[in-house]
């Protein structure tokens, strides 16, 4: 007779022996060293994104007309820099540069999230129009309103958010369905940009260069009044997706399983929702509408860590993406002032190609 | 120790948006046993394991669970002891069959109380139980169809519920496979769990059931022990097939033989029981 190997299931023995306790005793062990070898794979990979973008980080404070060496940068950064430098550091890049990072992991963790709710690798804020929701109505604010500065980024978190719902509401019939939340999207989105394209053709030149920010995206003279609404906004929103991150771990096992595990599918669909579209509104308006940042930062996470939901990662991507992009538009030869929305597009439109073409090939992306 | 957790359907009635599946149906699942929900396709079937696993609102009448309707309880409370495993379930790329199992433990896990010693082994038993401990770190993908379905229950085994309903475990497997997996829910069944579940094959549902509920455009046409139940009326009943009921030369439980339009009237039915 073979020991019973303690828990609770399956219970009373009517005539069955038990699973024999060493063989219990194996699973326990290859389940402590699979778990064993996620958080290790986690954490080195954690530390890995961590360090690249804490690199990217020391060079944009530190290259550009005026180089500074790390000393200097450091000096500044506590205070201790003579005024020049100072200056440079302080104002100049580091709002720049932090922005770059937090709106970067904003925009990652958004495209994450959607991605693994909607079960789809199209379903980024970027191309499900909730990007183009803000652009648009930024640029109605800007052209038609006559606003500027804060009040225009609130206007944009706003006209993200209002786009979400109504792509919802559209998408929404009965249950939630990825495939037709990221096709109504696809067509909110052009219905937005063409909104966009309107309103401009009827602006003078100089306000039109205004608003351009709002139609590709970028980070050129990002001060510290578009960074500090972003920190906090991100402040609020990013530790609450890690948490929801447990929800949608659950939601990954599909509706009717996680329903049986006791999950409460559309309330935690409906948060996890709020907060993604929340997290792009605010980077959308820091930043302008960036695109691929969002598309590209979950599948490369979610490569480096199979089967995980891997949010912090997805962040951490998407601040390394960021942050390289607006380095190379800043400083790229014979190209001043070029948006970063410029870079990320020219790098993520091929990885876009190749998406649809694989999805039409094996159907997995709808 | 598992209980025996009584479990009772009252006049339940399920839609999919305005389209009435499962009418006005009544049944009390018998404690300890195995119960097989059988009938054609589309017959509402899955539909009513969806609607007793709280999956599916009613649209009148309830399911009691220990006397409590599960649509009202705390869906959490019900998930300790009612394990649904849903018809061909998707896991996320690339997971690993320890974390797949490990998500069983979600309703007894909290926002504060994460992984502990009970869960490993909780998770540790599923594994072993379904003879799937080889296959702890490697990924959910790369698994053939039976090994796929064997960590699937195990997932369910995880989550320690002494109520387990499954919509058609079998399906996609072959039939050693097939055989395979229902021999563990019967040995899970012996250990005292009640089991229910969908399943397409009549003769298997036949030999392993305790309990047969045969379905009909949402409405039960017959329920009660296999030999009672599957006879060559309820077939014509239940899927408009002729057939004829032999015992099952291994367990003696009744086994359909269907007609066709090519091949009847041969065998008389006196005949028939070899």
């Amino acid at each position: 007779m073979t020991a019973v190997a303690g828990g609770r299931f399956p219970g009373p023995v009517r005539g069955v022996p038990d699973v024999a306790a060493d063989r219990v005793a194996a699973a326990r062990e290859a389940v402590r060293r699979s778990r064993r070898a996620d958080r290790r794979r986690e954490a080195r990979v954690g530390a890995v994104l961590a360090a690249l973008v804490l690199g990217l980080l020391a060079v944009a404070l530190s290259v550009g007309d005026f180089p500074l060496t790390p000393a200097e940068v450091l000096g500044a950064l506590v205070g201790r820099g003579e005024g020049g430098a100072q200056l440079v550091v302080l104002q100049l890049r580091l709002p720049r540069a932090l922005a770059a990072v937090v709106a970067g992991a904003c925009f990652g963790v958004s495209g994450a999230v959607l991605q693994s709710l909607l079960r789809n690798p199209l379903a980024s804020p970027d191309i499900i129009g909730i990007s183009a929701g803000a652009s648009a109505a930024a640029v109605v604010a800007i052209l038609g309103l006559g606003l500027s500065g804060l009040p225009v980024s609130g206007v944009a978190a706003l006209g993200a958010l209002a786009t979400a719902l109504a792509i919802a509401a559209l998408a929404t019939r009965g249950a939630l369905s990825g495939y037709r939340f990221v096709l109504v999207g696809i067509g909110a989105a052009a219905m937005l940009n063409a909104v966009v394209s309107f309103v401009l053709t009827r602006a003078q030149a100089t306000e039109a260069a205004q608003a351009l920010v709002w139609i590709i995206g970028s980070l050129n003279g990002t001060g510290w009044d578009a960074v500090v609404p972003l920190l906090l906004g991100a402040g609020v929103l990013l530790p609450a997706c890690l948490v929801a991150g447990r929800a949608l771990s659950g939601l990954g096992v599909g509706d009717d399983a996680a329903a049986g595990l006791g999950l409460r599918v559309g309330r935690s669909r409906l948060l996890l929702v709020v907060v993604a579209v929340g997290l792009a509104a605010v980077a959308t308006a820091a930043a302008g509408p960036v695109a691929f940042v969002a598309l590209v930062a979950g599948p490369v996470a979610r490569r480096l860590l199979p089967g995980r939901t891997a949010l912090a990662a997805s962040a951490l991507v998407g601040a390394v993406v960021l942050s390289a992009s607006d380095l190379v538009a800043q400083h790229a030869p014979l190209l001043p002032q070029l948006p970063v929305g410029v870079v990320t597009g020219v790098v993520g439109a091929p990885y876009l190609l190749w998406l649809l073409v694989r999805a039409g090939r094996d159907g997995t992306a709808g | 120790m598992t209980a025996e957790r009584s479990l009772v359907v009252q006049g339940l009635s399920l839609s999919y948006d305005d389209r009435e599946v499962v009418h006005d149906l009544s049944l009390t699942v018998p404690p300890g046993r195995v119960t097989v929900i059988v009938g054609a396709n589309a017959c509402g079937k899955s539909t009513l394991l969806r609607g007793i696993a709280r999956l599916l609102a009613p649209t009148s009448g309830a399911v009691l669970l220990d006397g409590r309707a599960v649509h009202e309880m705390p869906t959490r409370e019900v998930a300790e002891v009612l394990g649904i495993l849903p018809q061909s379930p998707a896991a996320p790329g690339g997971i690993s069959v320890a974390d797949l199992v490990g998500r069983g433990r979600y309703p007894h896990q909290g926002w504060l109380r994460r992984w502990t010693h009970q869960d490993e082994t909780a998770v540790a038993r599923a594994l072993a139980w379904t003879g799937t401990e080889d296959l702890a770190d490697r990924s959910v993908d790369e698994l053939s169809g039976g090994q796929r379905q064997r960590v699937w229950i195990a997932m369910a085994l995880a989550q320690e519920t002494d109520l387990l309903l499954l919509d058609e475990p079998t399906t996609f497997l072959d039939l050693a496979h097939q055989v395979e997996v229902l021999d563990l829910l019967t040995d899970l069944n012996h250990r005292g769990a009640t089991v229910v579940m969908v399943l397409h094959d009549l003769n298997l549902a036949c030999r392993y059931a305790d309990h047969v509920v045969a379905m009909r455009d949402g409405a039960v046409v017959a329920e009660g022990r296999p030999s009672d139940v599957i006879t060559p009326e309820t077939v014509r009943a239940v899927y408009g097939l002729e057939c004829q009921v032999v015992p099952d030369p291994v367990c003696g439980t009744p086994m359909v033989v269907p007609l066709g339009r090519h091949h009847g009237g041969v065998v008389a039915p006196e005949t028939s029981a070899t």
